[in-house]
């Protein structure tokens, strides 16, 4: 039987998404189901004097309302910062109290102050509209860079500072700066993204009043980890009474990590109301309170000599966490950030300090890559200037710094265990056709358009576990991932994930890897995920952990299997175990040459006897049955890396960027499936172009969401895209036994750089902020124009 | 959304008798639910005219393409009629928002509506449109009022849109990047009887630009448009573009549709 892993293998989810046959949340419904409507804040900073819901308690069909007061009596907990993050003076950080629905002050507009549950969802609108909630308003801190200097939005947290923390060595630093040939500075920014997945978040609660379970469906990443939560820290019920089930889920990119608000409110409120109760985010509400990403500004500098080393590297940031500290927030710009600093580099020495302030701004945590591209975008823009102040090539900058020996022992943290940087720039360099580029450029120019290259190679720590390295870290459980495996008497299989898929087509690959590993056809094998009902206990789908970590919590929950099939098999060839070998699904004695499938052998397991005999195929100590679960937890994060090469055409008439040429060269180790593992990188490139080009949260001096809507909010499209030319080279993970490095993330942290490198190459050099829409290069442009000449 | 009373009017007179200051026909709805649905407008009634059959269609005569009010985007940029008398308005039929909004979206409703950065008014100005409703016939320039506004009468529907073939013409758009709705358009025809540059998109309302087209009645190119000059005053100015850059990007796609004329 041929190998499935590396084969193209057409998506099992395809039919079932592609026909409209998906089961959503919002597409569940529980007979006598009350609809939630939120009471959010219109302020991005207030105190809350009163709330009066005695009228809309009256409107028609309204079963109940609940505010903060309701609450807090009831002692349910908030929201909570998954990682604790300690400041470079050695003092832990300092997060507020995040209440699932605020009782005494509102953070930003969006927060929850109370919620309508009522008949349908028409009369829950009419009813909120008449709950008054009388709110003295203040001045709300919605810039990044003023809020330092601005009044603390919450009790005893100064300066609206979270941390201020550094990785690296300033000392080390200073000296290699004083040793260098020229100081690189670069001050740029990481603009506010919206994570805008397809499908808004939802949650159906479903509590039965005779078993007191709370069924809690929702549109989660990590459904087991949102039952811990909800358990653990809002105390709504103990997790044998609590069931969370994310079925189909429509993409999450990081926002659908965290527990919210709405969930909590409504598994607690469904006990209290007796009913269950759905709630489904409108499109407006999804911009207000889906957490952000990105949002950084950044000072960098990187100290050289003359003929491109590099001597040292200095990452100064303020990361925006937005109103409250959330499960990935406070983690996403330090320890998933500031590794990442130094990209790709040997550098000798380095630093990455890192001061996370609040503002009256909607929650900001992990976005597709979370950390990385915003690293991976400072370096690699900084190592791009370097090159054009040297008068060097950008490759040849990149070539001369690169590490040629693994493992690399990398400036800040990691210990990459692979890779092969010069090979995979080599390919990208040569696909792209680089040195093509000159001529390319000229007739550009010849039609009155500017035309410039831009290169990126990057790095990513992903996988992410391992359990004592992260929780060294400050992270608060084990990152490691759990499978079990079962063989029905009938020889089919279902493998349960703790991972969680929406949209990564986990029913596919790891259906591939299970039926390399057991030898039965993948038509036969399914995997369930997402109900902690459901298989074992989970950590969920983020970091480009799903394959690294699950994948291979499968790969040896079916090598247990295959352990236990082997002296099943054995007895019944009458075989030593030893002598008993297993391939393509069958368990053969070689002297012999008798087999049996694992079929039979997983019939025998749960039929072991025979009619007129006192007979068993199983071993004495072997118990009944063909089931075995394993959880996996690596001994090291997995490394992916490549380099991307884009082409930009500007017309400098109108600021226009046309995106003409994009090559991606990845390294992610073992491939399962080329076909997913393209679909991944195109997604991913498509939002990191998105960051370069297109998307901007911004929010107005008093805090509110001006792009809350697709009027203003640019994602990009189809049409703006250019057929991407893929390459893949490959150095195998050594600390996983498929040698899989993960690809989710990968797109997103290249992209970023590789645009705005081009961009700005196509500009001579003139630094704009992101994202490059065309109003600004426009500008840049018409400056170009101007110094163009005044030098001639 | 509020609830309303939905009418489904069988011919034109039925519509406008059910008409009143607090009701919105209903056409694509590509405004008016949107809007609905966001508590920005409601209204007592909705009287829905897409199943009036002769509000629908494209005819040609020698000298006018005539558009019937309820004709979908799609089927203007997809009419060989219209691809052939007049290509330009085939081709900003085809520019409107995305294959949903130009499936749905009909042209009556996009000059009724009037959005300040709409397509459709620029082609009105620019192709001498007649705006013919039930109880009259309208020159563009005067039909456009202001923001949002026309000088229909709530009662009044319109049925169709009649444009003037021109001997040149070309529509060139800056679309914003969220919504696709106009940054700026520029809409150059050249008539026998003069040259007419309707531009959406930078004021409050759609205008006909004298100056530009004074330069190009002296001088049809490309290169009489450098001189004049396009003042960012009374320019719309937002988070995608400043006055200053639409006044400019004025210029650039009046030239850009000249070249392409």
């Amino acid at each position: 039987m041929a190998s499935l892993v590396g084969s193209r293998v057409e998506r099992k989810e395809d039919k079932r998404f592609l026909t409209g046959k998906g089961r959503y949340t919002s597409d569940i419904n529980i007979a006598n189901q009350t609809y939630a409507i939120f009471i959010r804040s219109p302020h991005a900073r207030a105190k809350i004097k009163k709330i009066d819901t005695s009228k809309a308690l009256k409107s028609s069909g309204v079963v109940d309302i609940l505010t903060g007061e309701h609450i807090a009596q009831d002692k349910i907990g908030g929201l909570i910062a998954g990682w604790a993050i300690r400041s470079e003076d050695g003092s832990e950080m300092k997060c507020p109290a995040n209440p699932p629905l605020a009782k005494d002050s509102v953070n930003f507009v969006g927060d929850p102050v109370a919620v309508v549950f009522a008949e349908t969802l028409d009369e829950a609108k009419a009813a909120a509209d008449l709950v008054k909630v009388d709110y003295k308003v203040l001045k709300a801190v919605s810039n990044l860079g003023e809020a330092m200097n601005s009044e603390a939005i919450h009790d005893g947290i100064d300066k609206n500072l979270c941390y201020d923390w550094l990785l690296g060595d300033r000392q080390k630093v200073k000296e290699a700066f004083e040793k260098a040939d020229k100081i690189i500075k670069l001050d740029i920014n990481n603009n506010r993204l919206i994570p805008n997945a397809m499908e808004p978040r939802a949650c159906v609660i479903d509590y039965n009043t005779a078993s007191e379970e709370i069924t809690c469906y929702t549109t989660s990443q990590n459904p087991h980890l949102s039952r811990l939560i909800m358990s653990a820290f809002g105390g709504v019920a103990p997790e044998n009474k609590l069931r969370v089930v994310a079925p189909d889920v429509g993409g999450g990119f990081g926002s659908k990590i965290n527990l919210y608000n709405e969930e909590i409110v409504c598994s607690w409120a469904s006990k209290k109301i007796e009913r269950p109760i759905k709630w489904v985010a409108e499109r407006t509400e999804s911009f207000l309170t889906d957490t952000h990403g990105r949002d950084h500004i950044t000072h960098a500098e990187l100290a050289v000599t003359n003929d491109g080393k590099f001597l040292g590297f200095k990452n100064e940031t303020i990361a925006n966490l937005g109103a409250y500290a959330r499960v990935f927030g406070t983690v996403t710009p330090t320890y998933l950030f500031g590794p990442c600093a130094t990209g790709v580099y040997i550098m000798p020495a380095a630093y990455s300090n890192v001061k996370a302030v609040y503002t009256n701004t909607a929650p900001v945590d992990a976005y597709r890559g979370a950390g990385r591209p915003e690293a991976t975008y400072t370096i690699e823009r900084i190592v791009d200037k370097a090159a054009m102040e040297l008068g060097m090539d950008p490759i040849e900058i990149r070539m001369k710094n690169f590490p040629t020996e693994f493992p690399f022992k990398q400036t800040l943290v990691h210990q990459i265990d692979s890779g092969d940087y010069v090979a995979g720039l080599n390919k990208a360099k040569e696909m792209a056709d680089y040195d093509g580029f000159a001529a390319r450029k000229k007739e550009s120019e010849s039609k009155g358009k500017l035309r410039g290259i831009g290169v990126t190679s990057y790095f990513e720590a992903c996988g992410i576990a391992p359990s004592p390295v992260v929780m060294m870290l400050g992270c608060g459980v084990g990152l490691w991932e759990s499978a079990e495996v079962r063989f029905n008497p009938t020889g089919q299989v279902t493998v349960y994930t703790g991972s969680h898929s929406h949209g990564q087509s986990h029913q596919t690959t790891f259906a591939q890897i299970a039926a390399d590993e057991l030898g039965v056809p993948i038509e036969n094998i399914d995997v369930v995920h997402g109900d902690t009902d459901k298989g074992t206990f989970g950590m969920g789908t983020y970091g480009s952990r799903s394959l690294t970590v699950g994948g291979i919590a499968i790969v040896n929950a079916c090598k247990k299997i295959v352990n236990k099939g082997k002296r099943i098999a054995a007895k019944m060839l009458e075989a030593s175990p030893d002598e008993v070998d297993f391939k393509n699904g069958e368990f053969v004695v070689a002297k012999s040459n008798k087999k049996k499938t694992i079929g039979e052998v997983a019939f025998a397991s749960y039929l072991p006897g025979v009619r007129d005999e006192v007979k068993s195929p199983l071993p004495e100590g072997d118990e009944p049955g063909l089931i075995e679960s394993s959880f996996f937890d690596p001994a090291n994060f997995s490394f992916p890396a490549g380099s991307h090469i884009c082409e930009v055409e500007i017309d400098p008439e109108t600021g226009h960027v046309k995106l003409d040429k994009y090559t991606a060269v990845d390294d992610f180790g073992t491939i399962v499936n080329p076909l997913i593992v393209e679909g991944q990188v195109h997604g991913g490139l498509a939002q990191g172009i998105g960051q370069a080009l297109y998307e901007n949260a911004q929010y107005d001096d008093s805090g509110q969401l001006i792009t809350a809507s697709y009027m203003d909010y640019t994602m990009p499209r189809a049409d703006d895209l250019p057929d991407f030319n893929l390459g893949f080279t490959c150095t195998k993970a050594t600390t996983n036994p498929l040698g899989v490095k993960g690809c989710g993330e990968a797109g997103t942290i290249a992209a970023t750089p590789t645009v705005m490198n081009a961009v700005i190459n196509a500009l001579g050099g003139k630094e704009i902020s992101l994202p490059a829409t065309a109003e600004k290069v426009w500008k840049a442009c018409k400056e170009m124009k101007k110094s163009n000449a005044k030098a001639a | 959304m509020k609830t309303f009373n939905y009418h489904s009017a069988k011919d034109v007179k039925e519509a406008s008798k059910l008409a009143s200051s607090n009701s919105a026909f209903l056409a694509g709805g590509m405004t008016t639910i949107p809007s609905m649905k966001l508590g920005l407008a409601s209204y007592k009634d909705i009287i829905d005219i897409k199943r009036i059959k002769k509000l629908s269609g494209i005819k040609i005569s020698g000298k006018t393409v005539t558009i019937g009010a309820t004709t979908k985007h799609s089927e203007v940029a997809s009419s060989k009629d219209v691809k052939k008398a007049i290509p330009s308005l085939a081709a900003l039929a085809e520019g409107i928002g995305d294959p949903q909004v130009r499936n749905r979206g009909t042209i009556g409703g996009s000059i009724a509506n009037n959005d300040p950065a709409a397509d459709y008014p620029s082609a009105c100005i620019a192709l001498n449109a007649t705006i013919h409703t039930n109880n009259r016939s309208i020159d563009a320039e005067k039909f456009f009022r202001g923001m949002f506004e026309t000088c229909l009468k709530s009662t009044e529907v319109i049925e169709a849109i009649e444009f003037s073939i021109p001997q040149k013409s070309s529509y060139q758009k800056l679309p914003n990047p969220a919504s696709r709705y106009a940054i700026i358009g520029v809409y150059v025809a050249k008539h026998k009887t003069g040259i007419n540059v309707g531009i959406t998109g930078a004021k409050s309302c759609v205008y006909n630009d004298k100056d530009l087209a004074g330069a190009l009645t002296k001088n049809f190119s490309s290169s009489a448009i450098d001189s004049v000059k396009i003042s960012s005053s009374g320019m719309n100015s937002d988070i995608h573009a400043s006055s200053d850059y639409r006044a400019n990007m004025v210029k650039a796609f009046a030239k850009k549709a000249v070249d392409a004329c």
